[in-house]
């Protein structure tokens, strides 16, 4: 598998580290109730098809990226910065 | 009909006319006290249990490849109980107890085989741990020994015992643990729930699952709808898609585990031994084929085969330790998809669907737990009361927090397993 990162281009998989479904960066309010954070931190969909996670370009430019990628064949579909995915939600 | 050496020979004296088909291939009634969602390891057990221990008959499993498809004919084969903490130990304990009475009590061969694992420790904070471990398994009642790098040596001296970086200190070895045959554990299972009258239904995939008042009422599938006063889901790696029929959303993220097989070779390597210092582990199968595997990929994946970082981490790791497999060839290799729970721990539990029960999160170790879980499982459909050896399996856990089984130490998050 490569990953395009945003910033350093198509690169090997070797060189970023998976986070997890891309949830993470939907961080609820302190205050959220506790089945709200039970969900984040380990309820998921686990689709068996289009997913996005999050992955961090661990020996690269160390951005962290928003991936959205095919389960069942490993096709990657589109990589963003996960900055821009969020200011994009903000 | 049973089998004995007496049929073996008379069975090759009389041109081996007299086998019949091991188990009967159903077809769906329309009504059943009990249906199983997933006709792998864990279903077919949980059905053999439900009859033999429970006399509840009118089960049926609902496959939707075939039998022996999926990951149970599709592992490393190791049978083991050497974990460290309580709710994982004493239900891995009572497993390998299952194990070894299995043959007998199946009448079916599966070629369990104790031949002893041995995980290395290659620094004196990693011998610090075994022996810990090892403490942990003795009061579990379980057998541990600690062996010095001469005893190791002397078991098996074809590893690489002054490697310049991973030196190998000593190794804690477990005699009673060992391999098993995994088609055949899945046919005995099979053939055992058969023969009590459970129906075994394949190709039949489960499309819904019926709901009323909070009370299952049965399945729809491909091959129509069923109902059932009780329905359990036991399918592994594809536990969130079904789970998802009933409203719910599991703590499981479903990753791909490869595993490698060399060509047949003489016989060489007599145990199970596990690295200390990089993920893998091996054994030599009966045909003579090097069984090896490692880590998981490390991504969410529903592809059934890997990437190459990981292969060749697997096999750097192995010519690390015993570099004499370099010239084996690698005939084939597999990924399986495990349901990885966010504490490297199963799940046995009720759900919040009334007569609606939950089997998962066995993450890569779920071959050795064949019998224990089935058992367990068999327990709480039929009494609605947790099975102690497995009562600390509980859904609810991650929620609440308490009772976390975080065998690695890791942290109980999806990434870490």
């Amino acid at each position: 598998m490569r990953l395009t990162c945003p910033i350093c281009g198509e690169r090997d998989r070797r060189e970023f580290y998976y986070v997890g479904d891309a949830v993470a960066i939907d961080r609820p309010a302190a205050n959220a109730d506790a089945a709200v954070w039970d969900d984040y931190v380990h309820n998921r969909v686990n689709p068996a098809g289009v997913t996005r996670d999050l992955w961090y370009h661990e020996s690269g430019c160390a951005a962290w990226i928003v991936v959205t990628r095919n389960t069942l064949t490993h096709a990657v579909l589109e990589t963003e910065l996960a900055s821009a995915v969020k200011e994009g939600q903000s | 009909m049973g089998f004995s050496g007496w049929r073996v020979l008379k069975e090759g004296l009389t041109g081996n006319k007299g086998w019949a088909p091991h188990w009967k291939d159903a077809e769906p009634k329309s009504d059943y006290d009990v249906v199983i969602i997933g006709g792998g390891g864990h279903g077919l057990s949980t059905a053999y249990y439900l009859a033999r221990n429970h006399g509840i008959t009118n089960v049926a499993i609902l496959e939707k490849g075939y039998i022996g498809g999926g990951n149970v004919g599709r592992n490393t084969t190791i049978v083991r109980a050497n974990y460290f903490l309580p709710g994982n130990s004493e239900f891995y304990s009572h497993s390998l107890k299952l194990w070894e009475g299995l043959e007998e009590d199946l009448n079916y061969n599966v070629m369990h085989s104790q031949r002893g694992q041995l995980s290395l420790f290659h620094s004196d904070g990693q011998r610090d741990a075994a022996v810990r471990r090892g403490n942990s398994i003795h009061n579990q009642g379980d057998d541990a020994e600690l062996l010095d790098r001469d005893a190791v040596r002397k078991l098996v001296p074809y590893l690489d015992y002054d490697n310049t970086r991973f030196p190998i200190y000593g190794g804690l070895l477990q005699r009673r643990a060992g391999t098993a045959r995994h088609d055949a554990v899945a046919w005995g299972f099979a053939r055992g729930a058969s023969d009590r009258g459970v129906d075994i239904i394949q190709n039949c995939e489960v499309t819904g699952i019926d709901i009323e008042n909070g009370v299952v009422k049965g399945v729809q599938t491909s091959r129509g709808a069923i109902r059932a006063k009780k329905v359990a889901m036991v399918v592994a790696g594809r536990s969130s898609q079904v789970a998802a029929m009933a409203g719910m959303r599991l703590p499981i993220e479903s990753h791909v585990l490869q595993a490698f097989v060399t060509e047949g070779l003489k016989p060489c390597i007599d145990n199970v031994i596990s690295f200390g210092m990089g993920h893998f582990y091996i054994s030599q199968s009966d045909k003579g084929g090097l069984v090896f595997g490692g880590d998981l990929d490390f991504y969410a994946s529903y592809a059934a085969r890997g990437n190459l970082p990981m292969a060749e981490h697997v096999m750097e790791a192995g010519m690390t330790l015993m570099p004499m497999i370099g010239k084996a060839k690698v005939l084939r290799s597999w990924g399986g998809i495990m349901d990885m729970s966010p504490d490297g721990s199963p799940i046995i539990d009720h759900t919040p669907t009334e007569g609606l029960y939950l089997n998962c999160g066995w993450c890569y170790g779920g071959f050795k737990a064949v019998p224990g879980s089935g058992f367990s499982t068999a327990h709480l459909i039929a009494t609605d009361q947790k099975h102690e050896p497995a009562a600390r399996f509980r859904l609810d856990r991650f929620k609440t927090g308490c009772g976390l089984m975080d065998e690695e130490g890791t942290g109980s998050q999806h990434n870490l397993h």
